[in-house]
């Protein structure tokens, strides 16, 4: 089991870099199914296989899912700035060296065992729907008004709006055109 | 059964989060951004389901559950922006989004 | 019934705020209507509350109704509270009643004014103010009234204002009347570090008791709230805002600069009386300084050609009685000249306001003439409002308020025959110069065409006020006509007795005949001057030295050239010298100092959303740093 855990590790760290230094989308997208895929073995590994579950199916499955159908529609490769300059990357990496230096030497090297056993969806669920049954009924209220809101963003304007050009010669709300862009 | 230790885990969450992070600060396409936000979330959740390991205890778990509801929300409303965004700027570059700076 | 009192001053309140609120998105019907009929309401529940105070009057003739607690700080804790005394209860109905009338006649008035819903906000809020501060049971909430109707007079002599001069009269009126005011609220601290209190009965019964009559501190209150009263009542020497107020509408002029709020000085005056008897000093220069008005006024009003000038310097001189009253002790007779003055004077206006209005906004009267006919409800309604400004005898009622003024200032123990005399050849002058205004009005050759005629919501007021102009004397008749005098005993359950000398010459029929005398001689004086001399008055007027007075006259005696000189243009040198001392550079860094900050901080805001995610990222990793290393 240990050393799953350490293979896993490796293959979601790998291909989280992947995810953020591919050029093309897709293969971003797909690096990142994979990275979900290493943590949901982790999870495994860790004695949560609730949540292993979970992260296959919500993380992997749905949300991913949502990503690609955005990318369809967008078709993002033909315009998107997907090419990042090396020298893009100095600051950001010093930054991030300095952080995680300071996280790992917060976190220490202690070798604090683990609890030995797996939590199961039986405790989950008991939990979940116990002490923690307000969090839940607040979870499906922020989903909802996602749903909702998302629709509403996503929907075009009833009125011709901003983004698409207007005939030309007759313009009669060219200020608020310019109002818009400017 | 596991000899895996409560900070190796928590190394782990930490090195995911600060790749999302740098991610975050390179990528200039809004998709990616919001693929980096998953991953930085997907630590944190991570975090927690370790820390809930270390005691046993299903609480880490059920953190990770709203975590994921959030994160559920997050990329539909972020996906919906992106898509508007699109049909506004034409591009979907998040250096272009600065109309509102000072 | 008296718990209702809270409404009166509350339905012109709500009347300002449904108007103000629902400005635009109402008709000039119903703006008229809420306008008015807020005011209506207020005036039939304060007349029902009159006559519940006087059938059965409360417990100590006085009721006081507790609504909140302002504010409750350092010992100070006003309360919105309001007193009902048989003081308040005739100001608060010829308040609302008067208030009412002339509402009315505006909504005809302001008809074709393009500020209606505007005006008709002022005034309402103009009412609830002025209620609000003669129903106020503590001084703080009548200062609250004081300014309220400040406020409303300003921004209703600069109502229309489009024309700039407008603009300046208003702030000349308000600004005047601000150095009075600063007069009273000082007075106040005075009155409240002494005192302990704001309260007006708790003040009075504890200045009673504790200070000697013409101690320091009792002058000193006295003649800091005489200083309120006099900016206020437009009295000498802060009188100059009254004739330039006149620039409002008509209705304005009516209401707030004859019938109700330049009398509040008065009513301050009656209401804090015990603090007067304390300092008869102070009370004798209230009776100079009205004897000393009213002469003044009446001369400026002989030579004024702006038929509304005249009719201010009228109020000026009509409220100098008020005040000489006051001076005597006359507490009741003064309030009895409020009320008779609030009938004629606002019929006076609302009159001259027809005649304005029916020769297209002239207001110069040798360019009227001849409107007798023309207009006969304006000619009558101003023949009964002059004669009764000149206290024709027994037929107005003028003559039984300001005739009582005359002997009291003669009989009353502080009264002396120079008060007397003045307030006897105020008389003459009176009626020669309301004459003189009719005469030239509405006789002789008509020199403007009428171009438009009043109509029942203009009539109705003049009809009423005429008549109440003629019958509201018959409350209190002297002594040599029976004694009948009802509102005398009303009145006397709130104020103090008026102490006279027995056996005076000035309760004889001798004294009264020579009054009457006066008047009618006045008048006579008019007729003969102007309709039968006209010529050889117009010439002996071109003489030099006539010309020269009446041009002094016309100018209200240079007031306005001394205080420019005296005031305006030193505070204007002084400000000029003083711009660019030490604190104004401090002041200007700061706004500099701010300037670069905002710049700083909006370049910081450059809309770059992987910026602002680095610079996150660096606080973060400053904050990790500072939790993991401590």
């Amino acid at each position: 089991m240990t050393a799953l855990f350490y293979i896993a590790a490796a293959v979601a760290i790998i291909a989280t870099v992947l995810v953020i230094t591919r050029s093309n989308l897709v293969h971003a997208l797909l690096y990142l199914v994979v990275s979900l895929f290493a943590v949901a073995v982790v999870f495994y590994t860790l004695g949560a296989p609730f949540v292993a579950a979970l992260e296959v199916i919500v993380y992997a499955g749905a949300i991913m899912m949502l990503f690609v159908f955005a990318v369809m529609l967008l078709n993002v490769s033909a315009d998107a700035p997907l090419r990042v300059p090396r020298s893009a990357w100095i600051g950001p990496l010093v930054l991030i060296a300095v952080l995680l230096a300071e996280l790992i030497y917060g976190i220490g090297l202690t070798n604090h065992a683990l609890h030995a056993g797996e939590v199961g969806p039986q405790q989950v669920s008991a939990a979940l729907f116990g002490p923690y049954v307000l969090g839940v009924e607040l979870a499906s209220m922020l989903l909802l008004a996602a749903l909702i809101g998302a629709r509403h963003i996503a929907s075009q304007p009833e009125s011709p709006g901003l983004d698409e050009p207007q005939p030309a010669g007759e313009a009669p709300d060219t200020r608020a055109n310019e109002g818009g862009e400017a | 059964m596991a000899a895996v230790s409560l900070d190796h885990g928590l190394i782990l969450a930490a090195i995911l989060f600060v790749i999302g992070f740098v991610g975050l600060l390179t990528r200039r396409n809004l998709i990616v951004a919001l693929a980096c936000i998953e991953i930085m979330l997907n630590a944190a959740g991570l975090a927690f389901v370790v820390a809930g390991a270390r005691w046993g205890s299903a609480d880490g778990q059920v953190m990770f559950l709203f975590v994921l509801a959030m994160a559920a929300a997050e990329v539909a409303v972020g996906l919906a922006l992106a898509i508007r965004f699109r049909q506004s700027l034409g591009r979907l570059d998040v250096d272009d989004a600065d109309e509102m700076k000072g | 019934m008296l718990q209702l009192l809270w409404i009166v001053p509350a339905l012109p309140a709500a009347g300002f705020v449904v108007l103000l609120l629902l400005n635009r998105h109402l008709s000039r019907r119903a703006t008229a209507l809420i306008g008015a009929g807020s005011v209506g309401l207020s005036a039939v529940v304060a007349i029902l509350i009159a006559v519940s105070f006087i059938t059965s009057p409360p417990p100590g003739d006085a009721y006081r109704q507790v609504l909140w607690t302002w504010f409750d700080t350092g010992g100070l804790a006003p309360q919105i509270a309001f007193y009902l005394d048989a003081m308040s209860v005739v100001f608060m109905v010829v308040i609302t009643f008067v208030g009412f009338l002339i509402h009315l006649y505006s909504t005809e008035f302001m008809e074709r004014d393009e500020g209606f819903t505007r005006f008709f906000m002022y005034m309402n809020l103009f009412v609830a103010s002025m209620l609000v501060l003669v129903l106020a049971d503590n001084l703080l909430l009548l200062y609250l009234g004081w300014e309220g109707v400040g406020m409303c007079s300003y921004l209703l002599i600069a109502f229309w204002q489009k024309d700039v001069q407008n603009v300046y009269c208003g702030r000349k009126a308000f600004i005047v009347t601000r150095v009075g005011d600063t007069a009273l609220i000082v007075g106040l601290f005075l009155l409240f570090t002494q005192l302990h209190t704001l309260e007006i009965q708790p003040l009075m019964a504890g200045a009673a008791k504790n200070w000697a009559a013409g101690s320091g501190v009792a002058v000193a209150a006295a003649a800091l709230l005489l200083g309120g009263a006099v900016g206020k009542s437009a009295q000498l020497p802060l009188q100059t805002w009254l004739p330039d107020a006149m620039a409002g509408p008509t209705p304005v002029s009516a209401l707030i600069h004859a019938a109700t709020m330049v009398t509040a000085g008065v009513y301050l005056i009656a209401r804090t009386n015990v603090l007067f008897t304390l300092a008869p000093d102070v009370r004798l220069a209230v009776a100079i300084i009205g004897t000393v008005t009213l002469l003044y006024a009446c001369f400026s009003a002989l030579a004024q050609h702006d038929i509304k000038r005249v009719l201010a310097y009228s109020t000026m001189s009509q409220i100098g009685y008020m005040f000489l009253a006051l001076g005597v002790a006359g507490w009741s007779a003064a309030i009895f000249h409020f009320m008779t003055h609030a009938f004629f004077k606002a019929l006076l206006f609302l009159a001259a306001g027809v005649v304005i209005e029916a020769l297209g906004g002239e207001h110069d009267i040798f360019k009227m003439g001849g409107l007798r006919r023309k207009l006969p409800t304006a000619f009558w309604a101003f023949i009964i409002g002059a004669a009764s400004l000149s206290a024709l005898p027994l037929i107005t009622d003028g003559f039984y308020s300001k005739d009582l003024i005359i002997e009291t200032s003669l009989g009353a123990v502080d009264g002396n025959a120079w008060l007397w005399l003045g307030a006897l050849a105020g008389s003459l002058l009176t009626s020669i110069y309301a004459f003189r205004l009719v005469f030239v009005v509405f006789f002789g050759e008509q020199q403007t065409p009428v171009t438009l005629h009043p109509r029942w919501r203009m009539k109705l007021p003049l009809v009423v006020l005429s008549v109440l102009s003629v019958v509201g004397g018959f409350v209190w008749l002297p002594g040599w006509m029976g004694g009948f005098h009802p509102f005398e005993t009303f009145l006397d359950t709130a104020l103090p007795v008026t102490q006279t000398v027995a056996g005076s010459f000035a309760y004889t029929g001798v004294a009264a005949l020579l009054t009457s005398l006066i008047a009618v001689v006045g008048v006579a004086l008019a007729t003969v001057w102007l309709v039968e001399s006209r010529a050889a008055l117009a010439r002996f007027a071109a003489r030099p030295t006539p010309h020269d007075v009446q041009t002094f006259w016309l100018n209200g005696w240079g007031f306005d050239w001394l205080y420019e000189h005296v005031f305006v243009i030193p505070v204007k040198w002084f400000a000029r010298v003083a711009r660019g001392d030490l604190v104004e550079p401090a002041f200007s860094g700061i706004a500099w100092l701010n300037l670069q900050a905002w710049r700083a901080l909006s370049a910081s805001q450059n809309g770059q959303l992987r910026v602002y995610i680095g610079v996150a990222g660096v606080g973060l990793a400053v904050i990790v740093a500072f939790v993991v290393l401590r």
